[in-house]
């Protein structure tokens, strides 16, 4: 039809992609569902899985740009608009912020509620503010508004690539997809 | 000159501190004392307080065997840092403040360690189960006051704070490590 063919992601790329998404909606799910539990022995280790995997998302996190900082993603079609691209780069943009301010306002409220985030209960992540309320208050509505900030931005994401799919008929959702590989 | 200034000031120091050792301290100041509690919750350590309590205190370094002391600290005013959790610990499976207000020390001996060092040993009771303790403390003479510092670990179970669901230790650690600071004024 109307499109030219772009490159695939690389492999890299891709997983880096699927295991953050997966980690991702994890995160999103388990932090809504355990918010609302009665304290319990379960609740406080949901908490402490929460912060595991949040940590370990930011590490991939950091992984995923040292390795977009040495690798072009593959282009935008020509057939797409430069405000439609504009608006692609853009919404990139914000999940990459929203992925460094989630989990940095996550380990700060955790500091300032008076309970250090500790790696899988081995390493510990030093507390960067002390135990106060009014922080602690404070930082939990920043957290919980990023996250809601970022499950609209996610939305539009989701809702783009499948636009790309099914209305525009691209390869815009497909060169992300695992087994999709046309030259690498 | 300089030396008979620093003799003097050495005289001055030594008629202080015997003058010290005369002192009984049994004015508690509650605004310069605390109670706070360490304990561990996954392997991490969480730490909070009690905002109430009341002590009676008295303590004469020149005779510290003499020495007494009762501590009555209201469990209610707990601070686990997060409200939801002082509700919890407030209720049943843990503290039952409904029946069991107040957590209770008293001495029943005090030994001097050497220096400032001294062990008081003591009965404490919380929700009805009283247990032998010995708590290591420091006195710090300060001006008119003195400053009591001590840390003991008691473990939960012995006294059933936390009971069903929080009856293992593997989220909520068996021992809670308890830390006081009193300051007492002398008479």
């Amino acid at each position: 039809m109307g499109f030219t063919a772009t490159r695939d992601y690389t492999a890299t790329a891709k997983l880096l992609h699927w295991l953050m998404a997966v980690l991702i909606f994890g995160l999103l799910a388990l932090g809504f569902y355990m918010h609302d539990l009665p304290l319990s022995p379960d609740k406080l280790k949901l908490y402490s899985w929460h912060k595991w995997a949040g940590i370990t998302a930011f590490a991939l996190l950091l992984v995923r740009l040292a390795w977009r900082a040495g690798h072009r993603p593959p282009a935008l079609p020509n057939s797409m608009p430069k405000l439609m691209q504009l608006a692609a780069h853009g919404g990139h943009l914000a999940l990459y912020l929203l992925m460094i301010a989630i989990p940095i306002s996550g380990w700060l409220m955790s500091s300032a509620k008076g309970f250090q985030t500790v790696y899988f209960g081995v390493l510990p992540i030093p507390d960067l503010l002390d135990k106060n309320k009014e922080i602690g208050d404070l930082l939990a509505l920043v957290h919980k508004s990023l996250n809601l900030l970022f499950i609209a931005v996610l939305a539009g994401h989701i809702g783009a690539a499948l636009k790309h799919h099914f209305i525009d008929r691209d390869d815009i959702l497909t060169r992300m997809l695992p087994r999709h590989s046309k030259e690498n | 000159m300089k030396r008979i200034t620093l003799a003097l000031a050495l005289a001055t120091a030594q008629l202080t501190s015997l003058s010290a050792h005369a002192v009984e301290y049994n004015q508690v100041q509650a605004d310069k004392s605390a109670v706070n509690f360490v304990y561990k919750q996954m392997g991490v350590a969480v730490d909070g307080k009690f905002k109430k309590f009341s002590s009676q205190l008295s303590f004469d370094p020149a005779k510290p065997a003499a020495g007494k002391a009762t501590f009555d600290v209201e469990l209610a005013s707990v601070d686990t840092g997060a409200p939801e959790g002082d509700d919890e610990v407030a209720g049943k499976p843990w503290f039952n403040t409904k029946a069991f207000p107040t957590a209770r020390f008293v001495s029943t001996g005090v030994k001097p360690l050497g220096g400032n060092r001294y062990e008081v040993a003591g009965q404490l009771s919380i929700k009805g189960k009283t247990q032998e303790v010995v708590v290591p403390a420091t006195f710090t003479p300060q001006g008119n006051s003195a400053v009591f510092d001590g840390a003991f670990t008691i473990r939960r179970a012995d006294f059933s704070i936390g009971e069903g669901a929080w009856a293992k230790f593997d989220i909520v650690a068996n021992d809670v490590q308890i830390k006081f600071r009193i300051t007492a004024s002398g008479k």
